[in-house]
């Protein structure tokens, strides 16, 4: 087993885990993980729980989308 | 205690003003260069004669513009998608401080004719030296603010970031790998490479093509990620899709650089591996593009009254033209037209002006309000003019070097029946100053839309007030680890 060997399993190896890596990601137990993740940048904009202030209507809509 | 922290504006504001002034400084250069070509007299001294002026363009607005641009982006939407401060600013303010200097020393020492001669590594030891350390306290403040998070998840956004700071750092060291010259004794600025012939080749290429992967696609896919959902008021269109995305991507790039040295001494196995890989590269370029465009889906209406969406979402269909372009030219029989041409250079500014830059200027459009204290941009209206200012440039400037790369590409392979060639070079250049005066009129209006931004962002300024007392907000409940 020379050297070239062991880059070609290297190759395989890399493939199976990109494989890997898209069966993880759209497996059902990351489903709830990353919709809370993708509402992170619109959940900045105003401190939470304050009225009156734009933005606060967007973040108790997606709040309701979430528990719903 | 939490409600009285707050984010760090201070260097995220000098960082995007820095981004439009670079911007208009690259940008002027590049004009100037432009019109040399068109005017060869306009080389008055050695000092600003094309060969010196090209590596100040490049570096000026990768380096410059599109460098504030990713330190600003980034440590804006780090603070926020974190919920907590930025990790030591002092740290921070001193690679705003270490950044300029680079760039100063970049516009002294390339007019001057120190260059190591590596493309988009001109900068001589003495100065690689400093950008290490400028990017290392950059990786610390970084990942030092993903530590101190308040939220269980990363944002995908600060995962491209966090990807592009890396490889960044290992690129650099690599490729700047380099002897410096004893002159009598005497340590001087100018060195040469650790490697040679098709080694330093390819390491060359290794680093040029993944300083275009990571530095102006890993980064500005990462603005992408948090801008374009933030402006639209939604979230990105898949989240599945971003994760694949990004690994998709940095499993890809690293091996695509061959593709600049087709036909040279590069072994053909390596060529192919390259095309290969290019080839590849196509998926998910497209999948990241898609899922930008997607996120607007359902409320397309906003494009029309909202000019930061119009350069958010055309950047992105310039992306997805430049990354159909890219793969079909690293074909090797493509490339066997392309190669050396003005296509190569109408390729670059496709992804270039249409990709990256339209991306930071609707991001920096984003910014400057929220960071002076002001509800929007002073003229919205000057904002619409320099879209479409901007985006008539861009076409210009590409149409024209696609017909100027196709024709000389075809001129410089046409043979007689004897096998002489038909035309000499100088019959390629000649038949190609028509099309030079068209590209130099697209960057005139391209630079003249960075023009309208400055005045802007003065006028916005003005009279607006420098944040910084935007308070650090609690993670919604059902995010608090």
């Amino acid at each position: 087993m020379d050297i070239n060997d062991l880059r070609s399993l290297f190759t395989v190896l890399v493939v199976v885990m990109f494989a890997g890596i898209v069966w993880w990601a759209y497996s059902d137990r990351r489903k709830q993980a990353y919709e809370e993740a993708a509402m992170l940048p619109l959940e900045d904009d105003v401190p939470l729980g304050m009225p009156g202030m734009s933005g606060t209507a967007q973040v108790s809509r997606n709040q309701e989308r979430k528990s719903s | 205690m939490q409600s009285q922290a707050t984010y760090n504006y201070k260097v995220v504001r000098q960082f995007a003003v820095m981004t439009v002034i670079w911007g208009i400084v690259g940008m002027l250069v590049g004009v100037i260069i432009a019109a040399q070509l068109v005017w060869p007299e306009l080389n008055v001294v050695e000092f600003l004669s094309y060969g010196r002026l090209r590596p100040l363009h490049t570096n000026a607005v990768i380096f410059a513009f599109g460098g504030c641009s990713l330190f600003a982006t980034s440590y804006y939407s780090v603070q926020r998608t974190c919920h907590t401060p930025l990790f030591a600013p002092g740290l921070a303010a001193f690679t705003f401080w270490g950044w300029q200097l680079i760039i100063l020393l970049a516009a002294l020492s390339l007019p001057l004719g120190l260059t190591t001669g590596k493309e988009y590594a001109e900068l001589e030891w003495p100065i690689d030296i400093l950008i290490t350390v400028v990017w290392v306290s950059y990786a610390v403040v970084f990942f030092g603010t993903l530590m101190k998070r308040k939220t269980p998840h990363i944002y995908v956004s600060n995962w491209f970031f966090a990807g592009m700071i890396l490889t960044i750092a290992v690129l650099h060291l690599v490729n700047s790998a380099e002897i410096p010259v004893l002159a009598s004794g005497i340590l001087t600025p100018k060195s040469y490479s650790a490697y040679a012939g098709v080694q330093d080749a390819m390491v060359e290429w290794w680093y040029g093509h993944n300083a275009v992967g990571f530095f102006l696609t890993a980064g500005f896919l990462g603005m992408m990620y948090y801008f374009v959902p933030k402006q639209a008021g939604r979230p990105i269109y898949s989240y599945r899709l971003s994760v694949v995305h990004f690994w998709a991507l940095v499993f890809t790039y690293m091996w695509a650089g061959p593709h600049h040295l087709h036909y040279t001494a590069l072994p053909d196995w390596t060529q192919s591996l390259g095309m290969l890989f290019s080839l590849i590269l196509l998926a998910p370029s497209w999948g990241g593009m898609i899922n930008g465009i997607m996120t607007l889906s359902g409320a397309w209406h906003k494009l029309r009254d909202d000019p930061i969406l119009k350069f958010m979402i055309t950047s992105l269909s310039f992306y997805g033209m430049s990354t159909f372009e890219g793969p079909m030219m690293s074909v090797k029989t493509v490339n066997a037209l392309s190669h050396y041409t003005d296509w190569t250079v109408g390729h670059v500014h496709s992804g270039a002006l249409g990709w990256v830059a339209m991306i930071a200027i609707g991001c920096t459009y984003y910014m400057l309000p929220r960071l002076f204290g002001k509800e929007e941009m002073a003229s919205k209206k000057l904002m619409e003019v320099h879209f479409w200012v901007a985006t008539i440039g861009i076409v210009l400037y590409i149409a024209s070097m696609w017909i100027a790369g196709v024709m000389q590409g075809l001129m410089w392979r046409a043979t007689n029946v004897d096998g002489t060639l038909t035309y000499s070079f100088v019959e390629s250049v000649k038949a190609t100053y028509p099309f030079w005066t068209i590209r130099l009129l697209g960057g005139v209006l391209f630079l003249g839309g960075m023009l309208i931004m400055v005045y802007n962002m003065f006028a916005t300024m003005a009279g607006g007030k420098a944040v910084n007392d935007a308070p650090v907000l609690a993670p919604a409940a059902a995010h608090a680890a």
